[in-house]
């Protein structure tokens, strides 16, 4: 995989426990517990899970906010998990992140202008004074804000525009890698659908690479190459979107299409109601880690972790699964045929 | 008789910079053991709309005007005292967060028995009893236990499960559930979806659910109703509304949502947007208050706010411009 833009493989982060008599250390959080995949120049790949599961940790490995447990981060070829803090500057420039909350993600004394313009001189793209004015000035062309905003203050701007200015400021390094960390949860529908077109159309002109980490799976269906599902630190499928959703292969990601509600009413669908809730990453489940809520699971599956396998699809070959479930002949396996459209609606 | 008839509600909040008609004549009625959803985005007054409808709103700043009568009593004509006898007894509430709208530090026994003590006189010990009884019911494992724990030793999901014991409690007539899944993972909403249908069903409370979340609206209500900018532009049965909306608004509502499954159809073209921004509460909208953003948009939009009006039986929508079906217009 040496064509990818950026290459994870087995990343660990386990937050310590501080406790006890001697305020030692008691125990981990295995917030993310072996994690690998990949993302290509121009691709998107989801990251997706709910609370808990590690997907914000992933991302804020990738941009290296703090030092991995374990596990290797390489960019463009290069290793980044290791560099000293002069070394990572360069790759700073390069990967870079677009938070959920605009209201508390851009400073409120600064005004947009020196919000994009900080990037741009922190990493000395601009020429001169001349460059950097027609440099911010390109930027708010790019995510569709009149120029002359450039000027005002944050506070004066609504969540939508604020978050267009937030992907500007991401945009001012010229990076390869963009991580979107829930950058469009926080907006309201309407405002919803403009971000995620923006981001689709930057994506399309400047070739961007994005890591895009949601719990939205219609937003992420909509917008991404790939997905992979987390669940309690652990990727448990990755597929191509199409594949994904037509034939989903780990109970989990079954389970998740069918609780998302459809704005469809009186459609249909198969149900599956996990029961109970995740379980703490601080003491997680032996063997598969998602057998305490899974409608399938076996005496197999609380012995023994099951691996990432690539899982037969009609659709895509690059549809991996970590599930007993397709070590069992086809016809006990219950995931064996595409069952994605009954779940979402037909 | 309507269980609920809310009728011209206006909630205006005096700020420094102007009045804020945060909702702006609003009718509607809910009947006995139907759910109702409220739906817009941030900022369109369907929250200050349900605290209104029990006067959760301080008076000043807020000033409730309109009438809001419930099995036929104006509440905006009670005093304090009555007021009180009839929240978390006749009518109650589901907040949003469970973290915050919880007492940290009384156990979840006690702040389920506390509205039992209060409202039907029961006895430390009686109440307790029933306690257990509703953590039975809202399917919290282990009641016996979990009804002496406090907040912070339960999940989310459980959490929201105590909210709604609290709010069932008294087996009240109205349950306003003011975006009660929002905080939740999926998976839990639809545990706590599935458990909400299953209530209604066994206890027959009618529910008014203040959402943002269209998929929601789906699954549980009825009868929804679409307000904008602080009134109400649409209202139809589910069905309607979803399949063939009238008000401009709501059409792009629906447009702009991505639909899981799309890529199954392979409809995964651009995503309807809405052009521009919700208009500013502070003036005094004199035309239809989606005139600005509408692709519709002519002269009379912005002269002549548009009146509510029947354009298929029991769906009505604010447009001037919106068809009628034929039986009507005939």
């Amino acid at each position: 995989m040496s064509a990818a833009l950026l290459d994870v493989t087995d990343l660990k982060k386990h937050y310590p426990l501080k406790g006890g008599l001697l305020g030692g250390t008691t125990g981990y959080v295995y917030a993310v517990d072996g994690v690998s995949f990949q993302i290509a120049r121009a691709e998107t790949l989801s990251l997706v899970g709910e609370s808990g599961c590690g997907k914000s940790t992933v991302g804020k490995a990738v941009l290296r906010l703090f030092d991995i447990t374990s596990g290797q981060v390489v960019l463009d070829g290069k290793r980044i998990d290791d560099l000293s803090t002069g070394a990572l500057r360069a790759v700073r420039r390069r990967v870079q992140v677009v938070f959920q909350d605009p209201f508390s993600s851009l400073n409120p004394r600064m005004r947009v202008r020196d919000i994009l313009a900080e990037p741009i001189r922190n990493f000395g793209l601009a020429k001169d004074g001349r460059d950097l004015e027609a440099r911010v000035a390109a930027l708010m062309d790019k995510v569709r804000l009149p120029r002359d905003a450039v000027n005002r203050w944050p506070h004066e701007f609504s969540g939508g525009q604020r978050q267009r200015i937030g992907i500007a400021r991401a945009l001012a390094a010229e990076p390869d890698l963009i991580v979107c960390d829930e950058a469009v949860s926080a907006l309201d529908v309407s405002v919803k659908a403009q971000i995620v077109n923006l981001l689709q159309d930057l994506q399309q002109e400047l070739g961007l690479a994005l890591l895009f980490i949601s719990h939205d799976l219609a937003i992420v269906e909509h917008m991404t190459h790939r997905v992979a599902v987390m669940y309690l630190g652990k990727i448990v499928e990755v597929a191509p979107k199409r594949s994904l959703f037509a034939a989903p292969k780990h109970p989990y990601t079954e389970a998740l299409l069918s609780a998302v509600p459809v704005p469809m009413p009186g459609k249909a669908r198969e149900r599956i109601l996990l029961k109970g809730d995740v379980p703490s990453p601080i003491n997680p489940p032996k063997g598969c880690r998602f057998h305490t809520r899974c409608p399938y699971a076996f005496d197999r599956c609380r012995a023994e972790e099951p691996r990432l396998n690539h899982v037969a699809t009609a659709l895509d070959p690059g549809h991996v699964a970590a599930c007993h479930l397709h070590d069992l002949p086809a016809a006990e396996n219950p995931l064996a045929v595409a069952k994605g459209a009954a779940l979402v609606a037909a | 008789m309507a269980l609920l008839e809310v009728e011209n509600l206006q909630t205006h909040f005096r700020t420094p910079d102007g009045i804020n008609r945060a909702v702006d004549g609003v009718t509607f009625h809910v009947n006995a053991g139907e759910t109702v959803a409220i739906v817009g985005e941030s900022g369109c007054g369907k929250s200050v709309t349900s605290m209104s409808i029990l006067r959760l709103i301080p008076e000043p700043p807020g000033k409730i005007a309109g009438a809001i009568r419930f099995q036929g009593r104006d509440l905006l004509t009670l005093s304090d005292r009555e007021m009180r006898a009839i929240r978390g007894n006749e009518i109650s509430m589901i907040f949003q967060e469970p973290m915050t709208s919880l007492n940290p530090v009384l156990t979840v026994g006690r702040q389920i028995g506390e509205t039992l003590r209060l409202h039907q006189g029961l006895s430390a010990r009686q109440a307790e009893e029933k306690a257990v009884e509703m953590l039975t019911l809202v399917g919290i494992p282990e009641p016996r236990r979990r009804v002496r724990e406090y907040p912070h030793q339960l999940s989310g999901g459980m959490r929201q499960r105590v909210m709604i014991a609290i709010a069932l409690a008294c087996n009240p007539k109205l349950l306003i559930a003011d975006e009660p899944t929002t905080a939740l993972d999926v998976t839990i909403q639809a545990q706590i979806l599935e458990l909400m249908r299953d209530l209604k069903r066994r206890v027959g409370a009618a529910i008014v659910l203040i959402t943002h979340d269209l998929g929601v609206v789906a699954e549980v209500a009825e009868r929804v109703i679409v307000m904008y900018a602080g009134r109400k532009v649409e209202e139809a049965a589910v069905g309607p509304l979803f399949n063939h909306p009238k008000h401009p608004y709501t059409q792009g509502l629906l447009g702009s949502m991505p639909k899981l499954g799309s890529s199954l159809h392979g409809d995964e073209g651009r995503l309807a947007e809405i052009p521009g921004l919700v208009p500013s509460l502070k003036q005094k909208i004199p035309g239809c208050v989606f005139a600005g953003r509408c692709p519709q948009v002519t002269d009379l939009c912005h002269k002549v706010a548009p009146a509510l009006e029947e354009k298929a039986p029991g769906h009505v929508a604010a447009c001037h411009y919106a068809l009628k079906d034929e039986a009507l217009a005939a």
